[in-house]
């Protein structure tokens, strides 16, 4: 093997002087293919020594080898050697899913100054020998086509690195309820300046309006005061009230927004910020007239119902009456069949027990009936559905498919007929001076902030996070993150801890100063750029082209800051003028070649 | 049974699938051991929305018998549109197809979750038993 890297005295070079024409073909690449026996996970169905052989007479390939866990310290420092002692300039791994060890061997590339954009993990684990293992035959053969086609995405891989933009250590805060306002004092508290922008003229959102709450009963209304006072002492933080963002420009950790202020005068605030948290909140269900009774006199919401509980004291009172009997209907307006509000909205349960709970200590001659479908009171708020069945409560299931329905009797008081699962599917008629609907949340319409942000929204119109478990609070939209019941129902406590959730991930992406994006972007080749630029400036829901003017020229540009990398550009220009790193067009083709295995196109 | 079967002819596949949404379903296959034919390969790209007609064209050309696209449909993080996207993409391919005498049949689209593995498997086995009977691309193309 020479030591020699330039191509055109390597052996490689050599043997591959017939293909010298075309730069995806030719020899002037040395790269590194390891093959992973896993153990035994891929090298008991896949024959690692005939992929590695197969490997072998590849064009660019000098070093094909087994290893049998590549993913062992060991191996990783022979695979640091080998790069360092063969030159090498591009890597595959043929092992697991990249989702396991793609970061792992883009590591061992960098350790051994190979840039980690000429590694390509090829996937033999999961998508070949653990799906095969009835066909060892197939299973070599598939390994050897997509182990080819990982090299053949190395051989025309160029060097990239990571797009580094400075930050502004500042985040804007979208939403001054209570997972907005604690997330805006843990950024002040982490050494972020804070602008909150609330569209209401006052801080608070939802909880401000309620009462004592579970588990210490300090009221809603308590709590955001502190919350409020808690801000106020910090002058890191400006609150701007009656406030909407209407743009946002600029890239990521660099973002340019424009709040309008209304007033005697509205006016447009500028403001300057490197993240943007978004806690918005919900809304609560508004339930149709007629549905379970709902427009009779005396059939209430939650949320009237809460306040008419707070804002009393003794027996409880409506319209002038001492109200002798509650009936409570749950999940209205959630769980619904398929194209409602399918999801249950987590806090209803809890809030009506406690509510309940509220009014049965003032007036231990109540009867209360809760007519439910399953009470989800979990974790700490099963110790309040306990405590409420022992005052007395009657907790009665009703089945999915009927309903109860609620009706005005002669004497002007309610009947709730209910079918009670638990007594042999009886129907029962309750008499009830109040109704009470257990209404859920539902998410708010908030289409201008969802268009100025590109917000994903999920198909239950709640806006989407990148992953439900392990990033909860990042969107696709770099540098904006979700809190709050605005991605979810979510209870008071889940709302906090999202918030301060958004406060850890605008810290970890503004306090180092800058950020490192991945390069994996659209490009245009401005040479075949025709100019048209309508159709791919259409394309983009980020923005991220524009069209610009080059030596008397007009053409389309790429900001790499503000690309996705979805590529949904990539099809849509007529010249075929725009490519994705990492999946251009040349490595496309390419791959396919190489996985096709077939000497003579047949078309 | 066609006579294709009879003589051992195995269609091989291409499936394009997406880095978060299908791909990872087509992984939980392959992690619970579910079989499918050892002629279906899988090439992963960011967004089905970005995948190139020519691209589908290219597979066919080099004498793979089926394209499956794994699009992320109403999952997809990155482009509200994509399913719209991604059959505006089929509907090009199947008119490069058209004019290369391809039959329509060998190219198929589903929207894959990313713990679709039992539907992955079923198309894939379903997609191969119509290849089979179509025979190989050759045949058609000649």
């Amino acid at each position: 093997m020479s030591e020699q890297p330039d191509a055109s005295t390597s052996e490689q070079a050599d043997a591959g002087t017939s293909e010298q024409a075309d730069p995806g073909k030719s020899g002037d690449r040395r790269i590194g293919v390891f093959i992973c026996h896993c153990g035994g996970n891929i090298s008991d169905y896949v024959d690692v020594a005939k992929v590695r052989d197969a490997l072998k007479d590849e064009p660019d390939v000098v070093v094909s080898e087994t290893t049998l866990f590549a993913c062992s310290d060991g191996t990783q420092q022979e695979m640091v050697a080998a790069i360092q002692e063969k030159k090498l300039d591009g890597l595959v791994v043929a092992s697991c899913s990249p989702k396991l060890h793609q970061i792992t061997f883009q590591g061992v590339s960098k350790r051994a100054d190979l840039n980690p954009y000429s590694y390509t993990q090829v996937n033999v684990r999961e998508q070949c020998s653990w799906a095969h293992t009835d066909d060892h035959e197939g299973a070599t053969e598939k390994a050897i086509g997509l182990v080819r086609a990982g090299v053949a995405k190395t051989r025309l891989s160029t060097p990239l690195e990571p797009l580094v933009v400075k930050t502004l250590p500042k985040t804007m805060v979208v939403g001054g309820g209570v997972a907005g306002l604690r997330a805006a004092v843990g950024l002040a508290d982490i050494g972020l300046g804070v602008v909150i922008v609330e569209r209401a003229s006052a801080l608070g959102g939802w909880v401000a309006e309620l009462g004592p709450m579970y588990p210490n009963e300090h009221s809603g209304r308590e709590q955001i005061d502190f919350l409020i006072a808690e801000v106020a002492k910090r002058p890191s933080i400006t609150v701007l009230t009656d406030a909407e963002l209407v743009s946002k420009s600029g890239s990521f950790g660099n973002y340019i927004t424009e709040v309008r202020v209304k007033g005697s005068h509205s006016q447009m605030v500028t403001a300057e910020v490197g993240t943007i948290v978004v806690a918005t909140g919900f809304d609560t269900y508004e339930p149709e007239v007629g549905e379970f009774g709902y427009g009779i006199d005396g059939v209430v919401t939650l949320p009237e119902f809460t306040k008419l509980v707070d804002s009393s004291k003794g027996p409880l009172i409506y319209k002038g009456k001492q109200v002798r009997t509650i009936a409570y209907v749950y999940c209205v307006g959630n769980r619904q069949p398929a194209g409602g509000n399918e999801y249950c909205s987590k806090f209803c349960c809890a809030a009506t027990v406690h509510a309940s709970l509220k009014i049965a200590k003032r007036d231990s001659e109540l009867r209360q009936y809760h007519l439910h479908r399953d009470i989800r009171t979990y974790g700490k708020f099963e110790l309040m559905y306990s405590e409420s069945r022992e005052r007395g409560s009657v907790y009665m299931k009703f089945p999915d498919e009927t309903p109860p329905s609620v009706a005005k009797m002669a004497d002007g008081r309610l009947a709730v007929t209910v079918v009670d699962t638990q007594t042999g599917n009886e129907e029962l008629t309750l008499p009830a001076d109040l109704v009470v609907l257990v209404t859920g949340m539902v998410p708010r319409q908030n289409q201008g902030l969802t268009s100025v942000l590109k917000l994903p929204v999920g198909v239950d119109g709640f806006y989407n996070e990148i992953h439900p478990k392990l990033r909860p609070v990042e969107t696709v939209v770099a540098g904006v993150m979700i809190a709050g019941a605005c991605q979810s129902p979510k209870t008071l406590s889940e709302s906090v801890a999202s918030g301060l959730a958004a406060v850890t991930q605008s810290a970890g992406i503004l306090l180092k100063g800058f950020a490192e994006l991945d390069p994996l972007v659209a490009t245009v080749d401005i040479a075949a750029c025709a100019g048209c630029t309508d159709t791919c400036l259409a394309s983009c829901p980020y923005d991220a082209i524009t069209a610009v003017d080059t030596d008397g020229r007009k053409v389309a540009e790429i900001s790499a800051a503000v690309c996705k990398g979805c590529g949904g550009c990539v099809p849509v220009c007529p010249e075929d003028a725009i490519d994705l790193l990492g999946y251009t067009d040349a490595q496309m083709r390419a791959s396919i070649d190489s996985l096709s295995l077939v000497k003579e196109p047949v078309a | 049974m066609s006579t294709a079967t009879a003589t051992g002819f195995k269609p091989r596949i291409l499936v394009f699938s997406t880095n978060n949404i299908s791909d990872p379903g087509i992984d939980l296959a392959g992690s619970r051991h579910m079989h499918y034919p050892a002629q279906v390969s899988t090439m992963n790209v960011p967004c089905s929305s970005g995948l190139k007609p020519g691209w589908i064209l290219h597979a066919f050309e080099q004498g793979l018998d089926g394209v499956f696209i794994g699009s992320d449909g109403d999952e997809c993080a990155l482009l509200d549109d994509c399913g719209k996207r991604t059959g505006q993409i089929i509907t090009q391919a199947q008119e490069l197809m058209k004019a290369k005498g391809i039959a329509p049949q060998r190219l198929k689209m589903a929207a894959l979750c990313s713990v679709c593995a039992e539907p992955f498997v079923g198309y894939m086995r379903e997609f191969s038993a119509t290849l089979t009977d179509l025979g190989p691309i050759t045949a058609v193309a000649s």
